[in-house]
């Protein structure tokens, strides 16, 4: 079956794996183990063991932070798990149907806000939403909800999900492009018998297409909450590293920049930031672990 | 078979570009001697570097290049601990005040600057932002400061027949005329980046509560609280000034409060002296700028203004070319860049000792302030931001609440005591 | 119609028509067309804005340019005042360059991961994936000191190095999972032919995979084309600034100055957009069927 010679498996696998080692995971685990150790004024490194991870955890000053951000990033992971991947999955279903007419003009107008600067993206909806100059509060009052519109992203009940919804924006395309490439393996003989069949548009989506991409949903599931749990730029570039209002848009991401790189007077700490980021690290491990061991197994790949 | 021979070109043509790539991008220069780059955040300050700084030294030390790189200011700080540690960052480095600034040397990335040409021209006051806490090394020559206080629109003053403010109930009541008046925002401040509620706002109308050093000074020695009634005071002054920001002012960033100001929207206008260039160069024809500084308690009150150490210059300690880094360090140290650089960047005053003549209008009635008001710098800046909890971001924190309505005084000024107290021993 | 039309055959209903009835059409470009709006509202709004003065842009953000208002002052500024033209060719290099080996290295992983059962199988899938599971910049001074190290400060390729790196593991990912999908009889039939593993990959996988690679293509060209941090920390001279890099200088500690920024933004898209819709050409309906066999 699938045994190569070990030379042919190496030979496939060493570019790969040399330019990432180098590049990427050895730096990153090499600066992680400074969360073992705390550093002098002077700059001496000193093992502390497990303390930074006792003090994030567990003194009030840090653990309250953290604890914040983690929550803040479990809703903001469910708020794309809501709305991202089920849009993604609208559009690419509807784009796989064949016969439609400019499905590439609307798939590359779509996809456009993917490609864009966290920059531009920052400023233009911060425009939009500004309740200074008045668009968001036009627009809304066409439709005649004017009076629901209020500083979403200055109170600290909607920063969030504001920015959750920004995010959404920006990245639906990812799924949507994931999911259809998935669509486009699906054979289009199996649809035609279906179709010859009688069976309606809704049951060949649900009883053929579903189950057939089920793994591909996996894996933008998987991805999401990867994305989602080391997310960063976005909040940073609205926000800046002190994630306001109140810290209620403070994500993991933002916290250990703050930790680690410092932040206007507070002096950088790279061992509590290694140690924040092993946090980080842990539980993102624990979900792709999860996904691996649980949800993998399970699924069936249809041999088509 | 067609994918044959696409896969095949795909793979040669893989190869070849990263080949060249790697080809041209190895034909890299070194830095030779007689040559400096300057780290700073101040990109605003670039076109003046290339065409009138630079050229200035240049003349003066033919044989020296200089390059000015600025790097973002939201990354500057970052980047350049990175690139420090890395080894690969410039000869000069301009420095934030205080403790950044102190981490940097305590680490071994800067030159002790001690007795180096050009450090004389400075007082103790300019020096002590850029110094350790014993006074005993001195690791940045300071280069600018900056002070806070009120711009205005006179056209709008005029319209509505106000006077500048002199106390804390004439300016209330003029915000209320204006807010009253329905037309204008009475003041123009946002709460959404947070810095300017504690740097600009807070830091400039405080002083004059808890009298400048005097009470600065105090809280070090441990002998004030911040929860002690003048602190308090300060606190609930700010949270009347917050009825009068712009509605929806908690997502008004700092660049919306500029425009807001330019377009003539806004009657006053919470600035540090930094916004009067914004202000020259993006005024629109709605816009007559006047100041006046932050008003005191009661009539026949002293009045305290900030005036803050901003910025200052450094040596790399791993910068190849230190000769000529030092020479362009004893210029920086001369009259003719302090005339220049507070002529020319608008709103950052020369630190040094050289008597030089302001022209700008504003920037000049904002320099004579030192006459009739003692000077003082940001109240946290020297010590107090050393622990945990961040003072600094703690009061960027309360001070947005107490904006918004959203904390009382008094819970502002208890958040921020405990956290002090928790770190500091003479708070204790 | 011509009287070839009595002789033609009876034209079938297309898909779309026969899963949604025959005003099926019209609910679906319904969809499609209000979702288009909502991504496309702002992205009007920065172009719109990036051509008016800075008063008029806040005056009223909605406002098409009038004659009054419209200024090219932002590009003018952009284009002459700096070297946007090698900013966009450091980009395009890093970009592609990077592209090209995360694509080919990434399916060649991916293939030997999916594909062969060998011991430390599961472990180096799992240290792959490492790299999107801890924040990027936690790296930055190690790299930075590897990169001095080996001599490559202020190059692109030391960008391309750590993009490439940066890449590797989502596209491991993504193309092991298309991989698996691959019928196995396929691969079996090529092998009873007596075609090597490496025939197998680059002359039946990869022209498979081809909507995934196009998809993991577009992917980290996004990220790569729009970083600031590492062309900050690893080639910050102004020989090897890329866009986002060159695009930070209108952007000051208290002034920004939104004409240039949102003209140079604008601009920037202008190749991502280019690469993307040239990709998106290879996502043309993948075989898994007829023509191999």
């Amino acid at each position: 079956m699938k045994t190569a010679r070990f030379w042919q498996i190496a030979v496939f696998l060493a570019p790969a794996v040399l330019i990432y080692s180098l590049f990427s995971a050895l730096p990153l685990l090499d600066t992680l183990r400074l969360g073992f150790y705390s550093i002098s004024d002077a700059g001496v490194h000193s093992f502390v063991g497990l303390d930074n991870y006792r003090t994030i955890l567990f003194d009030s000053d840090w653990s309250q932070a953290f604890w914040n951000a983690m929550l803040n990033n479990l809703k903001f992971f469910c708020m794309h798990m809501a709305l991202q991947n089920p849009i993604g999955l609208l559009l690419a279903t509807l784009f796989s149907l064949k016969g439609l007419r400019g499905a590439r003009t609307y798939r590359t107008l779509i996809f456009l806000p993917t490609l864009l600067s966290v920059v531009i993206i920052g400023f233009i909806w911060q425009l939009i939403i500004s309740p200074l100059w008045g668009v968001g509060e036009k627009l809304m009052g066409l439709v005649g909800l004017g009076n629901y519109f209020a500083p979403w992203l200055g109170q600290e009940s909607t920063a969030l999900v504001t920015l959750s919804l920004i995010s959404v924006w920006q990245y639906v395309g990812i799924p949507m492009m994931l999911i259809y490439a998935a669509l486009l393996a699906v054979p289009d003989e199996i649809l035609e018998a279906a179709h010859a069949e009688g069976a309606s548009a809704m049951r060949i989506f649900w009883q053929i297409k579903l189950p057939l991409i089920w793994p591909t949903l996996g894996l933008v599931t998987i991805l999401t909450f990867v994305a989602n749990f080391n997310a960063f730029d976005l909040i940073y570039s609205v926000k800046g590293a002190l994630a306001g209002p109140n810290y209620s848009s403070d994500l993991l991401g933002t916290f250990f920049y703050r930790t680690f790189f410092g932040y206007q007077a507070q002096i950088g700490s790279p061992t509590m930031g290694a140690a924040v980021a092993t946090l980080m690290f842990l539980v993102i491990l624990a979900g792709v672990g999860g996904y691996f061991y649980l949800v993998q197994r399970k699924l069936t790949r249809y041999a088509l | 078979m067609q994918s044959n021979k696409k896969s095949r070109t795909k793979r040669v043509f893989a190869l070849s570009t990263l080949f060249c790539t790697i080809a041209m991008a190895l034909a890299g220069g070194h830095a030779d001697a007689g040559t400096l780059s300057i780290e700073s955040w101040r990109v605003d300050d670039l076109a003046l570097w290339e065409n009138v700084l630079i050229p200035a030294f240049e003349k003066k030390n033919p044989g020296i290049t200089v390059k000015f790189t600025p790097t973002a200011p939201t990354e500057y700080d970052s980047s350049l601990t990175a690139r420090l540690a890395g080894g690969t960052a410039g000869d000069l480095v301009a420095c934030r005040p205080f403790d950044v600034s102190l981490s940097l040397y305590n680490r071994g990335h800067l030159e002790k600057l001690d007795g180096k040409p050009g450090m004389e021209s400075f007082p103790a006051s300019a020096k002590v932002a850029w110094q350790t806490d014993d006074g005993k090394d001195t690791f940045c020559m300071p280069m600018a400061s900056v002070i806070h206080g009120f711009l205005y629109n006179q056209k709008i003053f005029k319209e509505l027949n106000l006077q500048p403010p002199k106390t804390e109930a004439e300016f209330l009541k003029l915000l209320e005329t204006v807010k009253a008046g329905g037309k204008y925002t009475p003041l123009v401040l946002g709460t959404a980046d947070q810095w300017e509620a504690h740097q600009v706002l807070f830091t400039g109308i405080g002083p004059n509560y808890w009298k400048g050093e005097i009470g600065r000074k105090a809280l070090i020695a441990g002998k004030a609280k911040f929860t002690d009634p003048q602190f308090i005071a300060a606190w609930e002054y700010e949270a009347k000034l917050g009825k009068y920001l712009a509605k929806g002012a908690s997502a008004q960033t700092y660049g919306d409060s500029q425009n807001m100001f330019a377009l003539g929207q806004g009657a006053v206008y919470a600035a540090g002296s930094w916004d009067i260039a914004y202000f020259n160069t993006n005024a629109s024809s709605k816009l007559e700028m006047g100041v006046f500084p932050p008003p005191v308690p009661k009539a026949g009150d002293a009045c305290y203004i900030s005036d803050h150490n901003d910025i200052g210059m450094g040596v790399n300690k791993k910068s190849k070319n230190k000769e000529d880094a030092y020479k362009f360090l004893a210029w920086l140290g001369s009259q003719e860049f302090a005339d220049i650089y507070t002529n020319k960047v608008t709103g950052f005053f020369s630190l040094s000792n050289h008597l030089i003549s302001v022209k700008d209008p504003i920037a000049k009635q904002m320099i004579d302030w030192r006459k009739s008001c003692s000077s003082t710098i940001r109240v946290n800046s020297q010590i107090l931001n050393r622990g945990t909890p961040s003072m600094e971001n703690e009061m960027w924190n309360v001070n947005v609440q107490v904006l918004n309505g959203k904390m009382t005084p008094l819970e502002a000024a208890t958040k921020i005591q405990t956290g002090f107290a928790k770190w500091y021993k003479p708070q204790q | 119609m011509s009287s070839s039309s009595i002789t033609s055959l009876p034209l079938r209903p297309s898909l779309v028509q026969r899963s949604f009835g025959p005003a099926g059409h019209i609910w679906v470009h319904l969809v499609l067309c209000l979702y288009a709006v909502i991504a496309l509202f702002p992205i009007a709004l920065i172009l719109i804005n990036s051509v008016k003065t800075r008063e008029a842009i806040f005056d009223n953000p909605m406002a098409l340019p009038t004659a009054d208002s419209f200024s090219l002052i932002g590009f003018h500024k952009v284009l002459s005042n700096t070297n946007f033209l090698l900013y966009f060719s450091n980009s395009l290099v890093v970009t592609l360059a990077s592209l090209v080996l995360i694509v080919l290295f990434g399916a060649m992983a991916g293939w030997a991961l999916s594909e062969y059962k060998f011991r430390g199988n599961r472990v180096m899938t799992l240290f792959m994936a490492i790299g999107i599971m801890i924040p990027i910049r936690l790296g930055t001074v190690s790299i930075l000191q590897l990169v001095v190290a080996l001599d490559l400060i202020n190059t692109r390729t030391a960008l391309i190095l750590v993009y490439t790196a940066q890449g590797l593991p989502l596209a491991v990912m993504i193309l092991s999972e298309f991989i698996r999908q691959i019928p196995t009889e396929l691969k079996d039939a090529a092998r009873c032919d007596g075609v090597g593993e490496f025939r197998i990959f680059f002359q039946v996988i990869l022209p498979l995979i081809r909507p995934a690679i196009a998809t993991v293509a577009v992917f980290t060209m996004i990220p790569a084309w729009n970083d600031l941090w590492f062309p900050l920390i690893l080639a910050p001279g102004e020989q090897t600034r890329t866009v986002t890099l060159g695009v930070q200088q209108f952007i000051g500690q208290y002034a920004t100055d939104w004409n240039s920024v949102l003209a140079a933004l604008s601009l920037a898209v202008i190749p991502v957009l280019i690469l993307y819709m040239l990709f998106s050409r290879q996502l043309i309906r993948g075989l898994t069927s007829g023509a191999v066999k």
